[in-house]
């Protein structure tokens, strides 16, 4: 169950932070350039993040008490290598979740 | 036609392609919102106010986790930290454009906004300010009511999709799916590598705060492998 006066905590300031991050150079720094090691490390923020963010609910699911689950370990595996070999997100999710939806038949 | 409608409509055209993304990636975020117990009206604030979702879906996530404030912010807004990039690259071309203009650009810069301006300003470098005003606010002209749309659609969607469809496996297939076309090189693919690594080391400490500490030392990894690797002169 989610806290309501925490929900609204994080609407506020998660919407308040981000717009100052897109507003930041934009709408006030200009041409001001970033620190060149600065503006390196922000190119793999998202490879840094994202992958990181889902890997514990890929090895240990919630949906089956935290036990790992070969379906779901291979249906992460398969969308990584089709994401990384075709490029194309669309297909990418499809392949994913074709690859869950029959190991899932297969396996139960 | 002026010129500046002719890059708003152009906008506009290009966006299109994206919409196969942000529909089902908007009703996503409104389905899980929904089953995590949020109303509509309390999903759809979130969803004007933020208007980023991969961030959305990881502060959901922690908000249901009960997460401390502050592990929350600092985790989606490291999500989020990809646009300041965005908004350093784009800020040459704008810079001339009254506050006012790019006040509201800030709250569309979006992944796409971004990359389609890139590459059409690339493409058409003698562009003027308002064709280029123009290109920018025509590609969210499409993406972002449909993004609020979908929102909706997966919110009262989510009531009526049973339990047993692995729903909960959604957001890893989406997440895998967006990143990993983007690692295109040994540095993308060690900072990923690392980064998964050490969370899931790190997997003792409370509220996913190993994460932080896994991507920072996976983004500075990655910076220091490209920085040796163009110093030794294959960028």
């Amino acid at each position: 169950m989610i806290d309501r006066p925490q929900f609204w905590l994080v609407v506020l300031f998660l919407g308040i932070s981000t717009y100052a991050i897109r507003f930041s150079f934009l709408g006030l720094l200009g041409r001001r350039p970033l620190p060149g090691w600065l503006q390196r490390c922000l190119r793999y923020t998202a490879v840094a993040v994202m992958p990181a963010l889902v890997a514990p609910a890929v090895l240990w699911p919630v949906a089956t008490g935290g036990h790992t689950d070969p379906a779901r370990l291979m249906a992460a595996l398969a969308t990584l290598a089709v994401g990384m070999i075709t490029k194309q997100m669309m297909a990418t999710i499809a392949a994913g979740v074709a690859v869950l939806a029959v190991l899932q038949y297969l396996l139960v | 036609m002026s010129l500046p409608r002719q890059a708003f409509l152009r906008g506009c055209r290009d966006a299109l392609p994206f919409l196969v993304v942000i529909v089902p990636f908007a009703m996503l975020f409104g389905l899980a919102a929904s089953e995590a117990g949020l109303h509509l009206y309390e999903i759809m604030a979130f969803t004007v106010t933020v208007f980023a979702g991969a961030s959305q879906l990881v502060a959901l996530q922690l908000l249901q986790d009960q997460a401390p404030l502050l592990v929350i912010l600092a985790t989606s807004l490291a999500v989020n930290l990809r646009m300041l990039m965005y908004s350093v690259t784009l800020a040459p071309h704008f810079g001339a454009a009254p506050v006012g203009v790019r006040a509201a650009m800030a709250y569309f810069l979006i992944d796409q906004s971004f990359a389609l301006s890139v590459a059409e300003f690339d493409k058409r470098p003698m562009q003027t300010l308002p064709e280029k005003i123009g290109y920018f606010f025509g590609v969210v002209t499409p993406i972002a009511p449909l993004w609020m749309i979908s929102t909706i659609a997966g919110a009262v969607a989510g009531r009526a999709i049973p339990p047993e469809y692995a729903l909960d496996f959604a957001v890893p297939i989406t997440f895998l799916a967006m990143t990993a076309p983007m690692i295109r090189s040994l540095p993308h693919a060690v900072a990923a590598g690392l980064s998964v690594a050490l969370t899931l080391g790190l997997a003792f400490l409370p509220y996913g705060t190993g994460l932080l500490v896994a991507a920072a030392v996976g983004m500075a990894a990655g910076a220091m492998l490209e920085y040796r690797r163009e110093k030794a002169g294959r960028v």
